[in-house]
């Protein structure tokens, strides 16, 4: 059956049977890719080019005054560039950080032990996947004016913090694990803290790297937090800088070379992770289903 | 300590309480701000339904153009979203693993750079004046004489919503799928084409799909949320909300008009309710027309 062997899924190597997939996927994929490109072309365009008639896809002489503007802008409006961007990996560090163990910790739960309305958190979890933080912007800003959260760190970081995606991921891959292996480590004296922590974790890294990666999109991209939640300018993040350049270079052609470059800046980190992490993403993956 | 941390309470604690304070409170906050009248000065008001009332019955605005345009943008998006989705990835299945993990990965990205990184470049793209790139193209191919106004023009505005929606619905669910199609035991192929399996469209409907019908599932409601989520996109592309003519305003521009532009709290409330509602029905038979395959 070579015929067969040529045209299964996952193939070790390529054979001519898969030109035709390769005829649909290139354009696709350009065609995802182009705006893509176009920017980190036209985050090094100067002026000139910038302004060119008709406009130009590539760049001719590259020069990196759009990023030098992206750094004079913000110190001309009293906050240096180095403001947020410290704002920005603080909060999305300590974010990432504490969404993954908060996470784990909630989805080894309702994996392996028993407790009292378990079920129910799970069904409530699944519901919460439906659910869209946009529709909730006012009550979310009661409910943190109310906390007394308004101008702390800490409304950068603790709304985005229970992502029911994460959970769900986690607890899907948890389930995965035999329970012999829990079962021993108890009939050895260990705490389910302690099984946590030595078998767990180590087994459900991908699963943790998943929802790093997720939550680092949502604080690192976040910017609803720094605009509503927060007034004190030296407090916001770079996101919020980036989604106010508009304004601020009255979004002229001058203008659009410094916001491309800016979208660069907040698009490599994201890019950056995902290319390192991608296998343990795909891993995940695979248990994701619902059941 | 940690040797006497067995209680489950150490494990959801942090979890559940985040979870309830910035999800399920304001979920039920909304709820009850939507019977009131509530102008952010005074106490909110009781008003009952009329909240609900006043918006099925009296707002022209919101049954003449958001409803509408929702479910127009909603119904594209999210199934074309997620078929092209399932089409991709089950091409790049089909092809080997380094060749694969590259196209995915390009894929994928837009979606992780939703928001505010993406505008600019559909904004110099589709720029209202000749410098536009679109503009330019169809003026140096002399196919229209006078740059079209694409983004503030009621006419395009919608279009281009969806379009740029497309671009970046290849998410977590594509992913997903991607996953699900690799694991499906290879030896199922093998004892279907045995069994007198013809063609690749029966092993897609018999076989791969049905294996892989969680990820199918979740791959779905992530197609729905991910739809609804980039509703503020028409107000970003056309830097105005409402947008011209509310060409492009969906119900989440319909509560941010009332409650950050008008302070009309209680009666943004229900259109909040309004929208985790349709989320919801549309979650669910999405569900069920998956449940009912098999």
């Amino acid at each position: 059956m070579a015929s067969f062997q040529g045209m299964k899924i996952n193939p070790t190597r390529f054979h001519k049977s898969q030109v035709k997939f390769f005829l649909f996927l290139i354009p696709m994929t350009l065609f995802v890719a182009l705006p893509i490109i176009f920017i980190i072309f036209h985050a090094f365009k100067p002026s000139n080019e910038l302004f060119a008639y008709p406009p130009k896809f590539f760049v001719k002489v590259p020069t990196l005054d759009n990023f030098r503007d992206l750094f004079t802008i913000a110190s001309e409006s009293g906050i240096p560039f180095s403001r947020y961007l410290f704002n920005s990996i603080l909060v999305t560090t300590v974010g990432v950080f504490l969404s993954v163990v908060f996470t784990s910790l909630a989805a080894y739960s309702l994996s392996k032990l028993k407790f009292k309305g378990k079920k129910a958190l799970f069904e409530i979890n699944n519901l919460a996947l439906m659910f869209v933080p946009i529709a909730v912007t006012i009550p979310r800003y009661l409910t943190i004016a109310k906390i007394g959260l308004i101008d702390n760190y800490l409304v950068l970081i603790l709304p985005l913090l229970a992502m029911p995606v994460g959970l769900f991921l986690v607890k899907q891959f948890i389930d995965q694990t035999p329970n012999e292996l829990i079962e021993s480590a108890k009939i050895d004296g260990a705490s389910e803290m302690q099984i946590f922590i030595k078998i767990i974790i180590p087994i459900v890294a991908p699963a943790l790297a998943t929802v790093g990666i997720l939550s680092f999109q949502l604080i690192w991209n976040d910017t609803l937090g720094s605009t509503l939640y927060v007034n004190d300018d030296s407090l916001k993040t770079l996101a919020f800088y980036f989604s106010t350049l508009g304004a601020r270079t009255g979004n002229n052609v001058a203008g659009q070379g410094i916001m491309a470059a800016a979208s660069l800046i907040s698009f490599l980190p994201n890019i950056i992770i995902f290319i390192f992490l991608q296998g343990k993403v795909m891993n995940t993956m695979a248990h994701s289903g619902i059941k | 300590m940690i040797r006497r941390m067995n209680h489950p309470a150490w494990f959801f604690t942090p979890y559940v309480v985040l979870f309830t304070t910035f999800i399920i409170i304001p979920v039920i906050i909304a709820i009850v701000l939507s019977f009131t009248y509530f102008n952010t000065i005074e106490t909110p008001t009781l008003i009952g339904l009329k909240n609900y009332i006043e918006l099925l019955t009296r707002d022209e605005v919101f049954m003449q153009y958001v409803l509408p345009n929702t479910f127009k943008f909603a119904f594209i998006v999210g199934p074309v979203g997620y078929m092209l989705s399932f089409i991709l990835a089950w091409m790049l299945a089909q092809i080997p693993h380094k060749s694969r993990t590259v196209l995915a990965i390009i894929l994928y990205s837009p979606s992780m750079t939703a928001g505010i990184a993406m505008g600019v470049i559909w904004t110099v793209l589709f720029s209202g004046d000749s410098t536009g790139y679109l503009n330019a193209l169809l003026l140096n191919i002399g196919f229209i004489e006078e740059p079209i106004q694409f983004l503030t023009s009621p006419d395009y505005l919608m279009t281009i919503m969806i379009i740029v929606s497309l671009w970046g619905s290849m998410g977590v669910g594509f992913l997903a799928m991607l996953a699900g199609i690799l694991n499906i035991d290879p030896s199922l192929y093998e004892a279907a084409y045995v069994d007198g399996l013809r063609n690749r469209w029966q092993e897609i409907f018999y076989i791969t799909i049905p294996s892989m019908k969680p990820q199918m599932l979740f791959g779905a409601v992530m197609a729905v949320v991910g739809t609804f989520q980039v509703g503020a996109i028409g107000v970003q592309l056309s830097g105005a909300n409402p947008t011209p003519q509310y060409a492009g305003q969906l119900l989440v521009n319909h509560i941010e008009d009332f409650g950050f532009i008008r302070y009309l709290m209680g009666y943004a409330s229900a259109i909040s309710v309004v929208l985790l509602i349709l989320i919801y029905s549309i979650s669910k038979a999405t569900w069920s027309l998956f449940g009912e395959r098999d």
